[in-house]
């Protein structure tokens, strides 16, 4: 029997088929009962090192791969930016080679530069797990995130998904996008037309710049973060003007129908692109995507180490 | 003191003369002659079946000496060059120091001269340090020898910079090579904006900030009489912008290189650091209206943008990875494999002239002919030939190029500078 996950790496989910990417979710689901346990832990990774490189901060993602390793029973060593020799003018290639020599068995990166991962697995025989690389890809996201959404609908074919914000520069955005269209959802894509470029289209979603059109038609609506700390001054006004234009106001949510899903990836902006009471109302589901996060990413650690793909019911 | 050479009955093409026909040549004291004097026993080479070509001429190489010699030096650039076939080459300024005083250009061609295998000729910088700001000292580059003036791998954005600078190079018949990026448009872009960028996550850089410059280029020369090309020119746009302001007579030419005419944006969707090269590859769209442009003559010159890179450097994140790729050694068939045999845009004796009459006429060099009296510089191809192209063959110190392994139709058998063969494919190189 062809085997349903053979990849050692996951650095985005366009490489992956939609089989693919049905086997991380359902070996998820079997994950996610695990950290329903009073004790929450298996010995599926005993043995193995992970250890997290990530190049630019994070505390979400890294901490939800760090819980995700140990609750599989693998031992976790983390690195942040500004303790590695990468400071000192070590190339990634040869910061990444000394955690192979050193017998990491997978290493999970962020890094600002779009295809690091991959870049990264090219070169290694040890697994290598995106976390997010710059603007291309944040599969673990887009895993979650698809996750949810057939959790709590029960499906992801045909369900009709807005996702609002800095789609131009958000990994997020184009995890989603992926993982989203492979599995058969119609995925709408809103913002200023800076920051939702046509270009999009070729990737088979539809663009609307205007929020109000598309609410009472969505089943989901995910809300990215805007990214205002960054330089994207070019891009639009400010926040102020963003906010009442593609915000999602209490006025906004009530257009909405009642079975709606909001989802947020994190860190959220209160009041910039959600208001603070939509964010903790009905409908929200943005806890539950960070609970999915880990049972998403047991998945992935291990399938990429070699395990069996589990289905639903198992563990 | 040089060989005599009597090539014997090979399909001599010169387009300078019109000439395309099988026939001997015959070569003395570094120049070619209408017969060997009675005296001159002369090696013979066996040229029939074979094409043979005024020495191919590359205006636009990078051979990193002085500065950067661990990329490339003049010697292994030159070499790289001979084993393409190419027996002339123009450098580009952006050595360290910047070929912006007539001393770096007198360095240059001192190194070229003790250790250069083909001739290699200079350009001087448009403005000190490519900085863009203040003008070189033009007229003293034009006494030690540069055959154009360029900034490249940087264009002037002021235009008030760029527009004294032409005015002034027209005084010494010097013409101004531009590299046309428009930089507030390219801003961080790493590769071709469009849909390929979307899906990586790549920064764009747009076509619109070649077309921009390319403009900006044919007002100013319409404006000032004085000849503007066009270095590796990459979109569609910008042909068509070239091809409108020749049929005006706007005094403004145009070069391709054979990444563009035959690679797309795709090429980076495994973030291979090699297929990164600026101006950067883009569409089908844009490689159709490139060989349109070379088939209707809006573009008359072939170049390389040999630009050598250590493994070390490009072996790092795309977006902190240099721009640039070799070319010598797989242009000639690169430009045959797509233009002659799979597109058919050209016919051999046409193509011949982009890559020797065209550039020779824009530097005004005495060279890409085979008329009586001219340097004996020859190619020796064979345009059928089939091979593949392994770059652990390459004279060159480094190894960046997307055409590994790529199977080719096409090649020089071999090359000669002067009279004097420096190189065949038998028996390699001559010292």
């Amino acid at each position: 029997m062809k085997n349903p996950w053979p990849h050692k790496d996951l650095c985005a989910l366009a490489d992956h088929s939609p089989e693919e990417l049905l086997t991380l979710l359902d070996t998820a689901t079997a994950f996610k009962g695990v950290g329903e346990r009073n004790l929450k832990k298996v010995p599926a990774l005993r043995g193995k090192t992970l250890v997290n490189l990530f190049i630019e901060p994070s505390t979400r993602t890294r901490i939800s791969f760090e819980l995700a390793a140990m609750r599989l029973s693998a031992d976790v060593v983390n690195i942040s930016a500004s303790a590695s020799s990468l400071e000192k003018g070590e190339t990634l290639l040869d910061t990444a080679r000394n955690l192979e020599a050193l017998r990491a068995d997978l290493i999970v990166i962020r890094h600002k530069s779009a295809g690091s991962a991959r870049f990264l697995a090219d070169r290694l025989k040890a697994s290598v797990i995106n976390a997010g690389d710059g603007a291309h890809e944040h599969p673990t996201q887009g895993l979650l995130d698809a996750f949810t959404i057939r959790e709590k609908l029960g499906r992801i074919e045909g369900v009709k998904v807005t996702i609002v914000g800095d789609i131009l520069f958000s990994r997020v955005a184009r995890s989603n996008i992926q993982i989203l269209t492979k599995l058969g959802a119609r995925v709408t894509l809103v913002g200023p037309p800076t920051l939702v470029p046509k270009s999009f289209e070729s990737l088979g979603v539809r663009i609307a710049h205007g929020i109000d059109e598309v609410l009472e038609e969505s089943e989901v609506v995910n809300l990215l973060r805007i990214q205002h700390e960054r330089q994207r001054k070019e891009y639009f006004p400010g926040v102020g003007e963003y906010s009442a234009r593609f915000g999602l106001t209490r006025k906004r949510a009530m257009r909405l129908h009642p079975d709606c899903l909001i989802m947020h990836p994190g860190p959220m902006n209160r009041g910039v692109e959600i208001d603070s009471d939509v964010a903790d109302g009905h409908g929200s589901v943005i806890l539950d995507q960070v609970t999915n996060g880990l049972a998403v990413r047991m998945a992935v650690l291990y399938l990429c180490s070699g395990g069996s793909p589990l289905s639903k019911e198992t563990v | 003191m040089s060989e005599s050479l009597h090539i014997k009955n090979g399909r001599v093409i010169d387009p300078a003369n019109e000439v395309d026909e099988v026939r001997d040549l015959f070569v003395e004291e570094g120049r070619i002659v209408s017969k060997l004097s009675a005296k001159s026993k002369g090696i013979v080479i066996d040229a029939a079946g074979k094409v043979v070509s005024p020495g191919l001429i590359d205006i636009h190489v990078h051979f990193r000496e002085p500065g950067q010699s661990h990329k490339e030096t003049i010697a292994s650039g030159s070499r790289a060059a001979a084993k393409g076939g190419f027996a002339t080459v123009v450098c580009m300024p952006n050595t360290n120091p910047v070929a912006d005083s007539p001393a770096t250009i007198s360095w240059i061609q001192e190194r070229a001269a003790m250790t250069a295998c083909v001739n290699v000729l200079c350009t001087g910088a448009i403005t000190r340090g490519l900085a863009g700001e203040e003008m070189a000292p033009i007229g003293a580059l034009a006494a030690a020898g540069v055959v154009a003036l360029t900034d490249d791998g940087h264009c002037v954005q002021n235009h008030g910079v760029m527009r004294r600078a032409v005015e002034y190079a027209r005084q010494f018949g010097l013409p101004i090579m531009d590299h046309c990026q428009e930089a507030t448009l390219s801003a961080d872009g790493v590769m071709n904006e469009g849909e390929w960028s979307t899906r990586l996550g790549l920064p764009g850089w747009p076509a619109l900030a070649e077309d921009l410059i390319v403009a900006r280029n044919i007002l100013l020369a319409e404006e000032t009489g004085h000849p503007i090309h066009c270095q590796h020119i990459s979109s569609a746009r910008s042909v068509r912008l070239i091809r409108e302001a020749r049929r005006r007579g706007v005094p403004i030419t145009a070069e391709a290189c054979p990444h563009h005419v035959s690679l797309t944006d795709e090429g980076l969707k495994n973030f291979d650091s090699n297929f990164k090269v600026n101006p950067p590859l883009r569409t089908p769209a844009d490689i159709d209206e490139i060989i349109a442009g070379i088939a209707d003559g809006t573009i008359t010159i072939l170049a390389s943008d040999h630009a050598p890179h250590a493994t070390y450097e490009k072996e790092v994140e795309l977006d902190r990875a240099p721009f640039g790729m070799l070319g010598l050694e797989t242009e000639l068939a690169v430009f045959l494999e797509i233009l002659l045999h799979q597109r058919k845009a050209l016919t051999l004796p046409q193509l011949i002239a982009l890559l020797t009459l065209n550039p020779a006429r824009l530097l005004r060099l005495d060279r890409g002919t085979l008329s009586v009296g001219a340097p004996a510089d020859v190619t020796i191809l064979d345009p059928d030939h089939a091979w593949i192209y392994d770059r652990n063959d390459s004279p060159s110190l480094s190894r960046n190029t997307p055409f590994h392994g790529m199977a080719l139709r096409g090649r020089a058998l071999a090359t000669i500078v002067s009279g004097k063969k420096v190189w065949d494919l038998e028996s390699g190189f001559q010292n």
